[in-house]
């Protein structure tokens, strides 16, 4: 028997989350990247498109100001239009099949992450499964072939250093990322992204050293409150938490070619690394498989550390309360698709936060050089996350004893 | 600004030099400077080129010269290679100390066909006076008034219409004599230079090409103390601005319905055209305007097709006695070595009528023409027509190139390189000034692929490739290349065949 | 000669990057604060606000022909801007006065004058090289054009944009 109305909600939901956030979402963290990197450097950034009707024998052009909203547009839009040159010289089929696999990736690790609570009862992620966080790292170091393969396939000197490159930073970088999380799962006791989300909600934010488990606007409760906020065990939690926390931004970083680790297409050694072959949309997908995957990146710290889409006193998706009014007849659906949305906007707001930090360390940081760079994934980072594990294993075993 | 310190050693009462306390004789020094061009070397005689008095007077001689002289470097077309222009900032002053009024000359004065005279800009060099009086032996200029007013003119009734009138225009130091076809067309400081010689007759004049983005712009004589001198006639000089001519021939064409055609095509009908003639049916008109190289390739070329019958197109003047030769054609002795005028024995031209009556009576059926115009030698236009084939190649059109069933554009003197030798047996070179315009190419990348096509393959690349298989089969070359000539030429005198 | 430089020794906040790198972000978020304030404005929205009225005396925007008061055109075509112009944007064309000009006595002016305005490097070399005082670099600076050949001044334009300049040297009005 088909389960019409599951492939139902899983398409919408896909489409929705891809379609609908996702993809905004990227071109609009490209946007972002231009006005706060603007921002930073004392200049103005893309403030202002429009339509050039002129072009096309009008008298004057259209000019929309929106602070330059219609940017991504534009560049997309000129991105679709622009000249989709081949080399003769490439490897024609791995050549077309790169930028695919760059994006692609990143927007398959989304899949488990759970964007929203419920609304209606359908819970906001497109596949819950146990693995979660494994499926999502097992996916996202997928998109190492994207680029290697763009530099393979572009058969020219500059992209295959720029593959070559890459591959090793991402792999390098995969064991601090997948064993800076260990700490956090010791923690949560599980895998699955919705449980720990779920955990989160009751338990606090990973991330959080204090949690406050009710709220008073009386001043006189404040001091009670806040020393129920803090206990001991949470305290010693924190340590390796963050650390866990750190670690795993860092990779991140790597993860997604960000500076200050953006060794495989670091355009004063590389021309422009392993996309310098390519023109139009399919270097689109690789500047855009880039910022999906900060995105999906952001999503996962978010949802280990962040809480996800919690936030404290804030009902979710299966909530009856609506400001204490009663719904008539009817209207019952309402809370539940309101704070549904809710629970949405609060985690995307996050996502956009993290990406904010992205963009703003990016702005600030110079380049690591390549043996810095291998030497921090090695000799730091992966050190650092086994002996994070141990901490963490100790005081949880400390804290589960007394 | 010949002037310098002279002096001679003091000498002692003992007859000996006096030494001074570096050991070095004491000279007793003439106080005042004296002109160096006007006095011989003795022995023991000292001279100081640039000392500080020397350079005074020099300071002093300047600012006298430069009190009537305009002010007119931006329009001079002598500025760029002007002494006194040089002088001046040797030994110039910034700013003037002459308060009085100027003396006014004739300025643009035309004083001949060929050039122009500014009497403001004159120095009273005499230079030109005496070119004309002791070389050009036709002594039309002279001076006129006296002090401040002296004045350079021509004498009255003549004009200064010598066929060597522009080599006044060259030892002028200053731009009061200006050519008029170089008036106000390029400042020479943009030309770039391109040693070459004059092919306008069998003297074969050494020459400096000035050029500006392929454009010619002038040509004047370069020292060759065993051809010319310095010197060169008008004739020669200005014997250039045909290379230049909207009219020349640009691609290939092909007839009987004319039309231009790629090169390659062009070769291809020459080959139907050229090919499986029995000998006797084709015969050869051949340039003495053509280089060495070129006049070799013809020679394999009339081997490979069998031509019984070649010449060249004679041209005889008068000789004046100075520079131009009688022969008018610059390579007619490199025709006669490589045996194209006929036999030794027959002057160059006189079989140029068997070929007339050959064409006339039918018994020549093709025709290839290598730079001359056929009807120029003789032939009629109904002959030409009735012609099974006439390939020509030529610069400009002329009465053969309206007729001819392929014409193959060539390159003129100043576009390519090549060796001639002149009428008293002096093998030169030509150096390439400009590019030869649109598909028209060396003649003797023409005569090579025409020599393949016809079945004579030899896979020349380079002009130096010629000279080398040139040098190989005619003991007048032996042992020479291209480089060896030189820029100043060589005899070859007793190596050519008693002319 | 291959010689070791020193390396500075580092400290452990040196070693560990994280002092440097939250300092850095301290800056940045500055400038980022400034900038979104308003507080501090570098930029100017150019096609709606222009700098022309404090243009410095000496701006060197595009080069152009100037005539005197007595209507002369100064350029007597020597080249020598043509000669000095670093991406070679002129083009000059010479031609000779005829003698029943009033101004014959100075014989030579630029028959063609060309300025390729997209070659143009605004350096100026070619007022300063000018003995004749006839071409100056003016205030104009949005040189556009939709074809190359727009974009190339002949000389009527360089005319047009130079116009008349008075209070220069007149060197060929005295007799001579």
């Amino acid at each position: 028997m088909i389960d019409w109305a599951l492939i139902g909600f899983s398409l919408a939901k896909t489409i929705g989350v891809i379609f609908l956030i996702v993809l905004p979402m990227v071109s609009y963290t490209v946007y972002a990247e231009r006005r706060v990197s603007a921002a930073i450097q004392d200049r103005v950034g893309p403030n202002r498109t429009g339509i050039p009707l002129s072009l096309i024998g009008f008298k004057s052009d259209i000019q929309l100001g929106l602070g330059g909203l219609g940017q991504p547009i534009a560049d997309a839009v000129k991105f679709i239009l622009k000249e989709d040159f081949t080399p003769a010289h490439v490897n024609k089929f791995y050549y077309w099949l790169a930028p695919g696999l760059a994006m692609i990736p990143s927007l398959m690790a989304l899949s488990v992450i759970p964007f929203g609570s419920s609304i209606l009862g359908v819970p906001m992620v497109i596949v819950d499964v146990n693995v979660g966080i494994l499926f999502v790292f097992a996916v996202a170091s997928l998109s190492v072939y994207g680029i290697v393969i763009g530099g393979w396939a572009s058969n020219s000197k500059y992209p295959f250093l720029g593959g070559v490159r890459s591959s090793a930073q991402m792999i390098s970088y995969e064991l601090s990322l997948g064993l800076s999380v260990i700490p956090a799962f010791l923690v949560f006791g599980q895998m699955n992204l919705s449980e720990i989300v779920l955990w989160q909600r009751d338990n606090g934010w990973l991330l959080s050293p204090f949690w406050l488990e009710r709220w008073s606007w009386n001043p006189a409760e404040w001091v009670g409150i806040l020393s129920q906020s803090f206990d001991l065990q949470r305290l010693l939690l924190w340590i390796p938490i963050l650390i866990s926390a750190g670690v795993f931004m860092i990779a991140l970083f790597a993860e997604t070619n960000r500076l200050p680790f953006d060794l495989p297409e670091s355009e004063t050694e590389l021309v422009a690394g392993y996309h310098t072959e390519y023109s139009s949309m399919k270097f689109a997908l690789f500047f855009l498989g880039e910022y999906c995957a900060m995105i999906a990146g952001s999503a996962v710290f978010v949802t280990l550390f962040l809480g996800g889409w919690t936030l404290p006193f804030i009902p979710d998706g299966s909530a009856t309360w609506f400001f204490g009014i009663s719904l008539p007849t009817g209207w019952e659906w309402l809370p539940s698709v309101f704070w549904g949305f809710i629970n949405i906007a609060v985690f995307f707001a996050k996502v956009a936060l993290l990406l904010f930090l992205f963009i703003w360390v990016r702005w600030t940081l110079p380049r690591f050089r390549y043996d810095q760079l291998m030497k921090l994934g090695w000799v730091v980072m992966f050190e650092v996350a086994l002996a994070n594990i141990v901490l963490a294993a100790l005081i949880l075993a400390f804290i589960r004893t007394t | 600004m010949c002037l310098i310190e002279m002096g001679m050693p003091k000498v002692g009462l003992d007859r000996k030099p006096l030494l001074d306390a570096d050991g070095r004789p004491e000279i007793a020094w003439i106080p005042r400077p004296q002109i160096s061009c006007a006095q011989d070397i003795a022995e023991g005689m000292a001279i100081r080129t640039d000392s500080p008095l020397a350079q005074d007077a020099r300071k002093g001689v300047m600012e006298f010269l430069l009190i009537n002289h305009p002010l007119d470097c931006p329009i001079c077309d002598q500025a760029g290679e002007c002494r006194l222009q040089e002088f001046s900032v040797e030994y110039g002053n910034a700013g003037s100390r002459f308060r009085e009024e100027k003396v006014k000359k004739p300025k643009n004065v035309v004083i001949g066909p060929r050039v122009t005279l500014d009497d403001e800009r004159c120095i009273l060099c005499s230079r030109c006076i005496r070119f004309m009086k002791e070389v050009a032996k036709d002594d039309v200029l002279g001076f006129v008034d006296r002090g401040s007013y002296s004045t350079l003119t021509v004498h009255p009734g003549r004009e200064l219409d010598s066929n060597y009138s522009l080599n006044t225009v060259d030892i002028c130091p200053v731009g009061a004599l200006t050519s008029r076809d170089f008036r106000f067309k390029m400042r020479v400081w943009f030309l770039k230079e391109t040693k070459s010689f004059c092919t306008s007759c069998a003297t074969g004049c050494n020459t400096i090409i000035g050029v500006r983005e392929n454009t010619i712009y002038r040509q004047t004589p370069r020292d060759n103390p065993d051809v010319n001198d310095c010197w060169m006639c008008d004739y020669g000089r200005l014997d250039f601005h045909y290379i230049s001519a909207p009219e020349r021939l640009t691609a290939p064409i092909l007839r009987p319905a004319p039309r231009r055609i790629s090169y390659t095509a062009a070769l291809d009908a020459a080959r139907g055209l050229l090919t499986g003639r029995s000998p006797g049916e084709t015969a050869m008109i051949v340039s003495a305007k053509m280089t060495n190289e070129e006049l070799f390739l013809a020679s394999r070329l009339r081997e490979l097709l069998g031509v019984q019958l070649c010449d060249i197109l004679p041209r005889q003047g008068t000789a004046d006695g100075i520079l131009m030769s009688a022969d008018r054609n610059p390579n007619a002795t490199g025709a006669r070595v490589f045996g194209l005028t006929g036999s030794l024995s027959l002057a160059p031209g006189a079989r140029l009528k068997d070929v007339v009556e050959g064409v006339g009576s039918g018994k020549i059926k093709a025709l290839l023409v290598f730079g001359e115009d056929p009807v120029a030698c003789g032939l009629s236009v109904e002959n030409l027509r009735n012609l099974d084939a006439l390939v020509m190649t030529s610069l400009l059109p002329n009465g053969g190139t309206e007729l001819a069933h392929v014409v193959f554009p060539s390159a003129a003197f100043a576009e390519k390189r090549g060796s001639m030798i002149n009428g008293k047996g002096r093998l030169q070179r030509l150096n390439r000034a400009v590019n030869p315009p649109g598909d028209a190419r060396d003649d003797w990348e023409i005569l090579r692929d025409l020599i393949q096509i016809c079945g004579g393959g030899d896979g020349l690349q380079t002009i130096e490739d010629v000279f080398k298989n040139m040098a190989a089969a005619n003991p007048v070359f032996l042992g020479l290349s291209l480089s060896k000539i030189g820029d100043l030429g060589l005899d070859l005198s007793d190596k050519l065949p008693s002319l | 000669m291959a010689y070791t430089v020193a390396r500075p020794k580092l400290t452990f906040a040196e070693k560990i990057y994280l002092p440097a790198i939250v300092a850095g972000l301290a800056i940045t978020w500055k400038h980022l604060i400034n900038t979104l304030t308003g507080r501090k404005k570098v930029t100017m929205q150019y096609p709606e606000e222009k700098w022309d009225a404090n243009l410095p005396e000496h701006y060197r925007g595009a080069p152009t022909l100037v005539k005197d008061e007595h209507g002369r055109e100064r350029c007597v075509a020597c080249q020598l801007c043509e000669f000095i112009c670093p991406p070679r944007a002129i083009r000059i064309k010479p031609g000779e006065l005829p003698r029943e000009s009033k101004w014959a006595k100075v014989e030579k002016y630029p028959e063609e004058f060309d300025i390729d305005m997209i070659r143009c490097i605004y350096c100026g070399l070619c007022e300063e090289v000018c003995p004749e005082q006839a071409i100056f670099l003016r205030k104009d600076y949005a040189i556009t054009g939709l074809s190359r050949e727009e974009m190339v001044h002949n000389k009527a334009k360089l005319y047009e944009l130079g116009g008349v300049r008075t209070g220069l040297v007149h060197k060929w009005n005295e007799k001579k």
